[in-house]
C-alpha cells in the first residue's frame, strides 16, 4: 500500500498551469526520485506533496486522507520536508537545530520528553554528527550542514521524508555522502524517501523508482533500468546521449553527446581493458 | 554541551528543559528590577534612603515621605519599568516574526501609528473629549497602522521582507502626519505634544500604571504560547510549515501581541525610541536564541534601559527634567547604524 498519492493534481502560478491533471503514487518504503529539466515543475510537485503549496485542483492523499483537511501539525508527525537550500540563523548550534525537529511532538506541558531526547541523539548518531553537536551550524562545511538539516528532519521521526535537491551546491564527495546516508536510512529503517535530484546518473543509482516530469505531467515512471532510454532523455531533457551500464553498479548511466575533447587512442585502451 | 535543567514526570507526559544560564540570567534580572525600583525611587532632587523608601511603600514610615515616594516617584519609576518591558518584548516578538535584527516597533511604523493617533487626539479633539481616552486612541492607532501594513504586505500570506519594506514606508507617512498636525495646532498644544512625542514619563500617575499593567499581564502568556513556534519560524516559512507550524496564524497572533505592547507603551509614555530595537539584542547576547527566555529577558532589559534613561533624564540636569526618549535615542540611533553597518553584507 502506498502512503502518499496525488490525484488529478493541477498547480499553477498565475494563469499558466505548471502541473496539469497529474496522478502519482509514491511506493511505500522505497526511494523515489523526481527528475526533469529545469523549470519542469518537479520541485513544485514535491512542494505540493509536502503541502507547502496549495494545488488549484485535485488532491494529495496521505495514508488515504486528504492532506488539505489534516491539521498541519498532524501531517508533520507523519511526513517531513527539507526544502532547497535551508539557512540556519547565525550562531545556532547543531544540537539546537536538530532539537527543533521535535516541535510537532511537543506541547506546552510536554516540552522536552525522554522520547524527544532519544530521537535527537539517534538523529545525531545516524548522521555522524554527535561529535559536532555543539558547533554552530554556520561553522560547518556544506556537506556537514546538509547532514545537520537531514538530522533535524530525522528527529521528526516521520515515516516519509521529502527532500528538494538535497545535493545542490555540494561537491561530489559530499553528494555521495548525503545520498549514501539517505540510502542507509531507507535500507535500515524502511523509510519512504522522495527527492528531487539533478544528476540523472546518481538518480539511477540510488532510486528504486524514478518519476520523469515533463510537459506538465509525468512522462514515464518506473525502475530506472526499465525506463531510462535514449528516447526518454531526448524527450525530457532535449539532449542526445548514449545509455551505458554503470561498471560498478549495473545501473543505467547516461553519456551525453555534445562536444568535448576526443582521445580516440585512450578510449580504445579503456575498451580493451573492459 | 550547555548545562540544562530538566524536569520530567515518571510517565513522560510532563517535561520542561531550560538552560541553566537562562535561569540565572532571569534571576539576576528580577533582582536588578527590584533594585532599580527602590534605588530609582530614592534618587531625585532630594535623596531618600532606600530603607526609607521600602518603609514608606509598606506603610511603616508614618507618612513622612508619602507624597514624594508614593505620588511623585514610585509611579514614575514603576511606569518606566513597565513601559520598557512592554517595548522590549514588543521588539523581541517583532524581530522573531520578521526574522530581521533591524526590526522594531518604531522602525516599521507601529509606534508612529500610535503617535499620529495620539497627537491627532490632542490637537483635533483636545479639550472636547476626556484625556483619559488617549491610551485607547494610541493603541487603536497602532493597531490600525499594523493592520494597514499587514494588508499592504499580504500576497498569499505575508512575507517578512514585504512587512519590513511596507512598514518603513508607512512609518514615514505617519511621521509626516504627526508633523502636519503639530503645525496645525496652537503653540501650547504643539509643545505639549512635542514633549510627549520625544517620550517622557514626566507626570506619571497610578492611572498610567493601571492602564499598562493589565495589558502586559494578558499579552505575556499569549506571546509565550504562540512564541514557542518562533524558533521554528526562524528557519523560514517552508521549514516551519514542515515542522507543523500554522505560520500565517501564528504570525498574525504574534504581530497582534507586539502591536498591543508597543501601542500601550506609547500611549502612556510617548515614543521612547529604540528600546524595542536594542533590548532584544542585549537579551540575545545574554541567553541566546531560545524564545521563551529571550522574550522574558528582553522585557527585563527594556525595563532597566528605560528606568535608567529616565533616572538620568530627571537627575543629571536638575532642575531640568529632560524626556527619557532623548537618552534612549542617544544610545539607540548609533546602535542602529552599527547594526546596519554590521549587516551590510546580508541584504
Amino acid at each position: 500500500m502506498s502512503i502518499l498519492e496525488a490525484k488529478q493534481l493541477t498547480i499553477s502560478y498565475g494563469a499558466d498551469p505548471i502541473i496539469e491533471n497529474l496522478n502519482l503514487t509514491i511506493p511505500k518504503g522505497e526511494i523515489t526520485v523526481l527528475i526533469g529539466s529545469n523549470g519542469c515543475g518537479k520541485s513544485t510537485l514535491l512542494r505540493t506533496l509536502a503541502r507547502l503549496l496549495k494545488s488549484n485542483s485535485g488532491t494529495v492523499l496521505l495514508d488515504g486522507e486528504e492532506i488539505a483537511k489534516l491539521p498541519t501539525k498532524e501531517i508533520s508527525r507523519r511526513m517531513s520536508i527539507l526544502p532547497q537550500g535551508p539557512t540556519a540563523p547565525e550562531g545556532l548550534t547543531v544540537n539546537q537545530l536538530v532539537r527543533q525537529g521535535r516541535y510537532p511532538h511537543q506541547t506546552w506541558l510536554k516540552q522536552w520528553s525522554r522520547e524527544d531526547e532519544r530521537m535527537v541523539e539517534l538523529a545525531l548518531a545516524s548522521t555522524h554528527l554527535t561529535e559536532l553537536a555543539d558547533r554552530p551550524v554556520d561553522a560547518l562545511s556544506g556537506g556537514q550542514r546538509q547532514r545537520a538539516w537531514i538530522a533535524m528532519t530525522l528527529a521528526q521521526g516521520t515515516e516519509t521524508l521529502l527532500l528538494d535537491e538535497p545535493t545542490t551546491y555540494l561537491d561530489m564527495t559530499h553528494q555521495i555522502d548525503i545520498l549514501d546516508l539517505l540510502f542507509e536510512l531507507n535500507e535500515r529503517e524502511g523509510r519512504t524517501i522522495v527527492m528531487v535530484l539533478h544528476d540523472l546518473n546518481l538518480a539511477c543509482r540510488y532510486a528504486h523508482h524514478i518519476v520523469a516530469v515533463h510537459n506538465k505531467s509525468i512522462y514515464a515512471e518506473g525502475k530506472p533500468e526499465d525506463i531510462i532510454t535514449r528516447d526518454l532523455v531526448r524527450n525530457v531533457f532535449q539532449m542526445e546521449c548514449d545509455i551505458a551500464v554503470d561498471p560498478l553498479f549495473g545501473t543505467p548511466t547516461c553519456i551525453p553527446h555534445g562536444r568535448g575533447r576526443k582521445l580516440h587512442e585512450t578510449q580504445q585502451r579503456y575498451t580493451q581493458m573492459a | 554541551m550547555r548545562k540544562m535543567l530538566t524536569y520530567r514526570n515518571k510517565k513522560d507526559t510532563v517535561s520542561i528543559q531550560v538552560e541553566r544560564k537562562s535561569v540565572m540570567v532571569i534571576a539576576v534580572c528580577v533582582l536588578l528590577f527590584l533594585v532599580a525600583g527602590v534605588v530609582g525611587t530614592s534618587l531625585g532632587s532630594d535623596f531618600i534612603s532606600p530603607l526609607d523608601v521600602l518603609r514608606t511603600i509598606f506603610g511603616l514610615n508614618a507618612g513622612e515621605h508619602d507624597f514624594v515616594v508614593l505620588t511623585l516617584r514610585l509611579p514614575r519609576v514603576l511606569l518606566s519599568l513597565l513601559v520598557g518591558a512592554a517595548l522590549g518584548m514588543s521588539g523581541a516578538l517583532l524581530q522573531g516574526i520578521i526574522r530581521n535584527p533591524l526590526a522594531s516597533p518604531d522602525v516599521i511604523g507601529i509606534t508612529g501609528g500610535a503617535a499620529v493617533a495620539a497627537v491627532g487626539f490632542v490637537t483635533l479633539l483636545g479639550g472636547a473629549v476626556s484625556i483619559k481616552l488617549l491610551p485607547l486612541f494610541a493603541v487603536m492607532g497602532a493597531m490600525v497602522t499594523a493592520f494597514i501594513i499587514y494588508i499592504l504586505a499580504w500576497k498569499k500570506g505575508v512575507s517578512p521582507i514585504r512587512l519590513v519594506l511596507i512598514g518603513i514606508g508607512v512609518s514615514v507617512i505617519t511621521g509626516a502626519g504627526t508633523t502636519f498636525m503639530l503645525i496645525l495646532s496652537p503653540f501650547y498644544t504643539a509643545s505639549q505634544a512635542y514633549i510627549w512625542l520625544t517620550g517622557s514619563i514626566y507626570g506619571a500617575t497610578w492611572t498610567d500604571i493601571r492602564t499598562i499593567l493589565p495589558v502586559i499581564i494578558i499579552v505575556l502568556p499569549l506571546a509565550m504560547w504562540f512564541g514557542r513556534s518562533l524558533n521554528a519560524q526562524e528557519f523560514g516559512d517552508d521549514l516551519a510549515t514542515g515542522l507543523g507550524v500554522t505560520v500565517q496564524w501564528h504570525r498574525s497572533a504574534l504581530l497582534l501581541c507586539s502591536v498591543l505592547l508597543a501601542g500601550i507603551a506609547v500611549s502612556v509614555a510617548g515614543t521612547i525610541g529604540f528600546v524595542g530595537l536594542i533590548a532584544p539584542h542585549i537579551a540575545r547576547k545574554l541567553v541566546g536564541r531560545m524564545f521563551g527566555s529571550l522574550l522574558l529577558v528582553s522585557g527585563f532589559v527594556g525595563a532597566l534601559l528605560v528606568c535608567t534613561a529616565d533616572l538620568i533624564a530627571r537627575t543629571a540636569f536638575l532642575p531640568l527634567d529632560i524626556p527619557a526618549g532623548v537618552f534612549t535615542a542617544g544610545i539607540g540611533a548609533p546602535f542602529f547604524l552599527y547594526l546596519l553597518f554590521k549587516n551590510r553584507n546580508h541584504y
